[in-house]
Order: structure tokens, then C-alpha cells, then sequence
């Protein structure tokens, strides 16, 4: 093992951008599965929808990745919402979400990678931007543009949502219902269009975390797949409900995996992260945020 | 009015039941041909661009009229990438859709999945670029269309060590870095090996998971060792990462690249552009003068106007001409034959010394090509990022096997700096 402050450092500054990237790809999945209790196991299919936009507008339209995103998030906000009533006309109001409600996301997950297929082909695609390949250099430290764009994205979307959480009537109403959703019915609260809401803030965010993946490294459709299992280990130990949460459970897994890629070879790093994960549940069960 | 005996009435019987066999006969159904296909998946790519290839060559095929006089039929199921689907497919192919040949899919994974079921029914199988995959069968009416020859997971690395000997000064030191699955474990495994025959010392030597998103970590790593050569066993979104990395990073090297995949795939070529420049890679064919062999390029031209409304590969340098080769070998053999009887079809093709679009081939040891063909190249004078100018000749240089050599190897290889 070499070690040195240079090699320590870049590994830390990797680690916080993976981070970034990390927590804009399980926002999503916090606030669906944390704070809604909705299975959306199709979630890392809507980031490839996601990728695919990016793909589209920037290729045939030549619009920024994400920016093209962030216009596509307000239909994507659109259709989550829709597809939030009818989940709960047809699963959550009959009590029948949880298998039932499973195996729907896990049908949407398919018909939309397939209708990817259809649409776009089975190729891998990528996008072009001036960011894309130029690097900054701080003394020793190398900052790629491609990894520090979705940084500060990552971090924009998941503190937009936090203020709007926590400074508007709606978000406070989102945060009421991940907590007791029947005292919410008491106070006069629909939680049902509050769930519908959030619901498509959700998908709004898987959309824009596919811009920031095809700014990382080339698509194709199935590859959404390989997603579920880390973006779900951050949303736990995170603590489920939290943002911030989300936010120190991403930059720990990333800075983890980059620190154990540098001085202990890559294969080991999903081992820490998850080890990692394990030692804070075992010792914190509702996860570092979690109450 | 004529009376018939019992003679006539007999020969009438006769003559008119051999006439019907004879009609029957002539109008036979068409030779099937069955398999499974990645249609959808992480194999996809490559599955629905062999897919294409097969049907142009059905399409000429039966516009010759056929084969034994009978048309030829393509019946596929897609197996999803997943190994699982894979043998419920080929019983159904064989037992049920009652097809004639079967051939395998895409990829080492789903035709291993295939072999036991193949096997029972002593099917001859051809199979598409399975790495290695009859090594453990041993089943003697297998043959495999990927030139790696008998020693495949040495030879992805071979010619890249014995190039890299040659350099003057010789170099001293080698990083090796590979993906945690099995062509980028295999193919480490063979670049130690050949390393060590080298006498070049291994300063690093280290897997990655599958779906690592951030290489530059890995690729100061490497640097920190500062090693005379770098060999990279990637699957495609890897390769693209490493070769981002290595050029953020500021990586210097003699030589760098080995055995890629993706660098074959025109999207990857596209993507990387200029970042490709003197990297050396595998592949398996490229359009160099030293490789127009007869029916190439109008196979090429055929698949080119198809792939783009296909969705798939718009070059089509990697798996396409070896699939319609393959179907060239199936056509040559029955016609010999004049049969589809397995038995006969696999000592035929045992045997004999095919010519196909992608040169002569002959199988030898567990169905690989009895001479290896994998071909060592190196990017050259890529400018920009438009995908035509890789199907020029002079931009994927030869250096390996001598045969088909179109250029020598240019070091080192130096980042971009930005």
C-alpha cells in the first residue's frame, strides 16, 4: 500500500464528488420509501428515463443535459403524481400495497426499460458538454468537471427540497404525513394528495439524477438495475425520513469507497460501504438520522 | 370404358402415393434454425446486432432459393441476458418449435446455460463468442466463431506483452487492473501470466466491482506505482470510465489499454474520440487493407443501412461479420453434407477449412479456431468525435498477429492535457 497526503487527499475530494452523485440518485428513494412508505423499486428506471431525455434533447435538440432535465422533471412530476392515485386506487386504499404494490413497480420497471429499448436501441449513449472532459487543478487536487457538475446538482436538488420541506405549507404537510398520516387526516389534511405531491417530487428527482448519470459515464437501458441496491443501502442508513440523513449516508459511502479503492484496492470498497452500513445499524438501528 | 385390374389398380395406387411423396417433398417446410438472443439486457447490444446480421443472411439466402431447396426460417426468443431463461428456450426450441440447427446467443454466459440441453439432444452447436465456455464440456460437436483459439484467456494479452518486450528500453514494470466478472478476471489472469514470461514486474494488481462510477481513484492508484505499462480488462461502461480517468488523472504510460470491451462498439469510439489516441486494444477485426476479405465490405454496407432504424451498432467492425460468418459456415456445411443430420454436420466442420467474410476458418481443440486471430491494435490520428472516420483504414493500425499487420507500435502514450 503507497500512501501519501496527495493520494489521501484527491481521495477524499473523489469521494465527497461520488457523493454528490450519490445523493441525487437516493433523494428519490428517501422520499418515496422513507417517507411514504411506497416500495418503488422501478425508481432506478426512472433515472435511466432520465439519462435517456438527456440523451435525446442534447443529441437532436443539442439543449444542456441538465438543463433538458430539469425541464423534463416538471411532466416527470406530472406523471409520478398520476401514477401515485392510481398506485393508491388500486393497491394503497385496499390495504394490498404491500405485495401487490411490489410486483406494480416492478412491472413499471420493465415497461419502462422495454419502451427504452423500443425507443432508443440497445446501444450505449452518451451526451456532449463543455464540461465534460476539462479537469481543475488545485495544487495536487484533480477536480473533473463531470463528477463536480453533478456534485453541485446533487446537492441544489437535495437542498431545494429541504427548504421547500420545511418552509412551505405542502412540505410541512410531507413531513407530517412520513410521520402519522391518520393525525394529519385529523387536522383537516389530505394525505392523499400530500402523498401524490411527494410522489412526484420523487420521480422529478430520478429524472434529473439520470442527466447527472449519463454525464458520468455512457447508458444503456438496463443498466438502471444495478442502482437498486446502493441507492436503497443509503436511503437506510440515513435514517429513512431524513434528508440530511441522505446527504451524510451518501458522502460516508462514497468517501468510504474512494479511501478503500485508493489504499486498498477497488474490489474492497462495496465491502467497507456496506460493512459500514451494517456497524451504524448495528449500533444505531433506525440509521444515523433515524429517530 | 376401360376395365382395370387388379394389377393396374394396384400400380395406379402406387404411382399416384409416390407422386404425393415426391410433391410433399418438394414443398418441405423450411429449415429451421433456433436460438435464444439477448433482445433486451446488458447483452443487448451485441444480441440484437448479431440478430441483424442473421437475418441479412437469411434474407440472401433464401432470395438464392434456399438451402437444400428449402427456404430457411429464423425462429428466436429473447433470453433477457439472463442465463436463467436459457435452457427453458432450447427445450422448447427443440421439443416444441421442433427446429432443424440450433445455435447459441450472445455471449459466454447464456451459451454455457445452453450446453446441457444441447448436449442431451446431441445437437451440433455453433456458438457466438463464448469465452471459453466448452472447456469443461468437451462436447465434440461444439464449435465457437470468437478466433481465440485453444489458450483464449492468454491470448487477449498476449501480443501486448510480446510488443511491449520488444520496446527499447525493455520496460520494467506493469499495472494491472481488471472488472470483477469474467472476461476482466480471465483476462488479468492471462496478462500475469504473460507478464511474468516477460520478466516485467507487476507493481499493481487490482479488480474493481461492477458499476464502479468513479475510476479516477483507481487510476491514482495506478500512478502513484508509476508503472512502464498499464493493461485494463473492462466491460464497456468501464473502459470508458478508465480511459476519462486516466486522462483527467494525468496518466503517463508506454503503453496503456489490453483487453477493452466497448472500444469496439462505434458509440464508445465516438464518445472517447481523441482520448483514444495510441491506446492498444484488442478486437477482432478492423477495416484495415491487410483484412478485405472477399464479401466484407458489401455485408458491412448492407448491415450499415440497416443498423441505425435497428437501434444498433452503426459500424458493425466487432460481432457482425463473425455472425454472418457463422451462418456462412451453417450454409457451406449442409450443402456438403446435402443433410442436417448433427452427426455428419459436426464432422464436416471438424474437418474442413471454412472461407468466410472474416478469412478462412478452421476449428481445431473444444471447437476454438485452431489458430488464434485475435488482433492487437492502436488508435491513430482520431480527431474529433465523428463515428465515419473509423471505418477508415490508418485510424485501428494492426500490430498483431504478423499476417494482418498494418503499422508498428507507436509509444508512449501521453495524456490529453486539459
Amino acid at each position: 500500500m503507497i500512501f501519501s497526503f496527495d493520494l489521501f487527499s484527491n481521495a477524499i475530494v473523489s469521494g465527497v464528488l461520488l457523493g454528490g452523485f450519490y445523493c441525487a440518485v437516493a433523494v428519490g428513494i428517501t422520499i418515496a420509501f422513507g417517507m411514504l412508505d411506497i416500495v418503488n423499486i422501478a425508481h432506478p428506471a426512472f433515472i435511466m428515463a432520465g439519462g435517456f431525455i438527456a440523451y435525446y434533447c442534447n443529441t437532436y435538440l443539442g439543449i444542456d443535459p441538465v438543463l433538458a432535465c430539469v425541464i423534463a422533471a416538471v411532466p416527470a412530476y406530472a406523471i409520478g403524481r398520476l401514477l401515485y392515485r392510481f398506485y393508491y386506487l388500486a393497491f394503497e386504499k385496499r390495504g394490498e400495497e404491500s405485495l401487490q404494490g411490489l410486483a406494480f413497480f416492478f412491472g413499471i420497471l420493465f415497461i419502462i426499460e422495454v419502451a427504452l429499448i423500443l425507443t432508443f436501441g440497445v446501444d450505449y449513449r452518451f451526451v456532449e458538454a463543455a464540461y465534460i472532459g476539462p479537469t481543475i487543478s488545485v495544487g495536487f487536487l484533480a477536480i473533473p468537471w463531470r463528477l463536480l457538475v453533478p456534485l453541485i446538482v446533487g446537492l441544489a436538488v437535495i437542498g431545494g427540497i429541504m427548504v421547500f420541506l420545511s418552509k412551505t405549507f405542502i412540505g410541512k404537510a410531507i413531513l407530517a404525513v412520513s410521520q402519522d398520516p391518520l393525525a394529519l387526516r385529523l387536522v383537516g389534511g389530505n394525505p392523499v394528495r400530500v402523498k401524490e405531491i411527494a410522489f412526484g417530487l420523487s420521480i422529478a428527482t430520478a429524472i434529473i439524477a439520470g442527466a447527472l448519470l449519463i454525464i458520468i459515464q455512457p447508458i444503456e437501458p438496463s443498466l438502471g438495475r444495478d442502482f437498486i441496491g446502493r441507492v436503497f443501502a443509503i436511503a437506510v442508513l440515513g435514517g429513512m425520513t431524513s434528508l440530511p440523513g441522505t446527504i451524510v449516508a451518501s458522502m460516508i459511502l462514497g468517501i468510504s469507497e474512494s479511501l478503500t479503492t485508493t489504499f486498498f484496492g477497488p474490489s474492497w470498497s462495496p465491502a467497507v460501504a456496506f460493512g459500514l452500513l451494517l456497524v451504524a445499524l448495528a449500533v444505531k438501528p433506525a440509521g444515523i438520522f433515524g429517530r | 370404358m376401360t376395365n382395370l385390374t387388379r394389377r393396374d389398380t394396384f400400380s395406379l395406387a402406387g404411382g399416384a402415393l409416390a407422386a404425393m411423396a415426391s410433391s410433399a417433398y418438394g414443398q418441405a417446410g423450411p429449415i429451421k434454425i433456433g436460438f435464444g438472443m439477448a433482445l433486451t439486457g446488458g447483452l443487448a447490444g451485441g444480441g440484437k446486432a448479431a440478430l441483424l446480421s442473421y437475418q441479412i443472411w437469411a434474407e440472401e439466402v433464401n432470395a438464392r432459393g434456399g438451402i437444400l431447396g428449402r427456404k430457411v426460417e429464423l425462429v428466436h426468443y429473447d433470453d433477457q441476458s439472463n442465463p436463467a431463461t436459457v435452457p427453458g428456450i432450447y427445450s422448447k426450441l427443440i421439443d416444441i418449435d421442433k427446429v432443424d440447427i440450433v445455435i447459441s446467443g450472445y455471449a459466454t454466459v447464456p451459451t454455457a446455460a445452453a450446453m446441457p440441453v444441447v448436449m442431451q439432444k446431441g445437437k451440433v452447436f455453433l456458438s457466438l463468442f463464448a469465452l471459453a465456455a466448452n472447456d469443461e464440456f468437451r462436447y465434440d460437436r461444439y464449435f465457437q466463431m470468437q478466433p481465440n483459439g485453444p489458450q483464449a484467456k492468454f491470448e487477449f494479452s498476449r501480443a501486448y506483452f510480446e510488443l511491449a518486450s520488444k520496446l527499447s528500453p525493455k520496460p520494467q514494470t506493469v499495472a494491472l487492473v481488471g472488472a470483477d466478472a469474467e472476461f476482466g478476471v480471465l483476462a488479468v489472469e492471462g496478462a500475469r501470466a504473460n507478464a511474468k514470461k516477460a520478466g516485467i514486474k507487476i507493481v499493481y494488481d487490482r479488480s474493481y466491482p461492477p458499476n464502479t462510477q468513479d475510476f479516477g481513484s483507481i487510476v491514482r492508484a495506478i500512478k502513484a506505482t508509476n508503472p512502464d505499462l498499464l493493461f485494463i480488462g473492462s466491460y464497456p461502461p468501464d473502459s470508458a470510465g478508465m480511459i476519462r480517468a486516466i486522462h483527467e488523472v494525468g496518466l503517463n504510460a508506454r503503453m496503456v489499454g489490453g483487453g477493452m470491451i466497448g472500444l469496439q462498439f462505434a458509440a464508445l469510439k465516438q464518445q472517447l474520440g481523441p482520448m483514444l489516441n495510441n491506446i492498444v486494444a484488442y478486437d477482432l477485426y478492423a477495416p484495415e487493407p491487410t483484412m478485405n476479405f472477399p464479401g466484407v465490405a458489401p455485408f458491412l454496407a448492407k448491415y450499415r443501412e440497416r443498423a441505425v432504424q435497428a437501434g444498433v451498432d452503426p459500424l458493425g467492425i466487432y460481432i457482425p461479420p463473425f455472425a454472418y460468418a457463422e451462418m456462412q459456415i451453417l450454409e457451406s456445411s449442409v450443402n456438403a453434407v446435402k443433410s442436417l443430420d448433427d452427426k455428419k454436420l459436426a464432422e464436416h466442420m471438424r474437418a474442413t477449412k471454412f472461407s468466410t467474410i472474416v478469412g478462412d476458418i478452421k476449428f481445431g481443440d473444444r471447437g476454438e479456431w485452431a489458430e488464434p486471430r485475435v488482433l492487437l491494435i492502436q488508435y491513430r490520428g482520431i480527431v474529433g468525435n465523428d463515428v465515419e472516420q473509423f471505418k477508415q483504414a490508418g485510424k485501428q493500425v494492426i500490430l498483431d498477429p504478423v499476417a494482418f499487420k498494418s503499422g508498428d507500435l507507436v509509444t508512449p502514450f501521453e495524456p490529453i492535457k486539459r
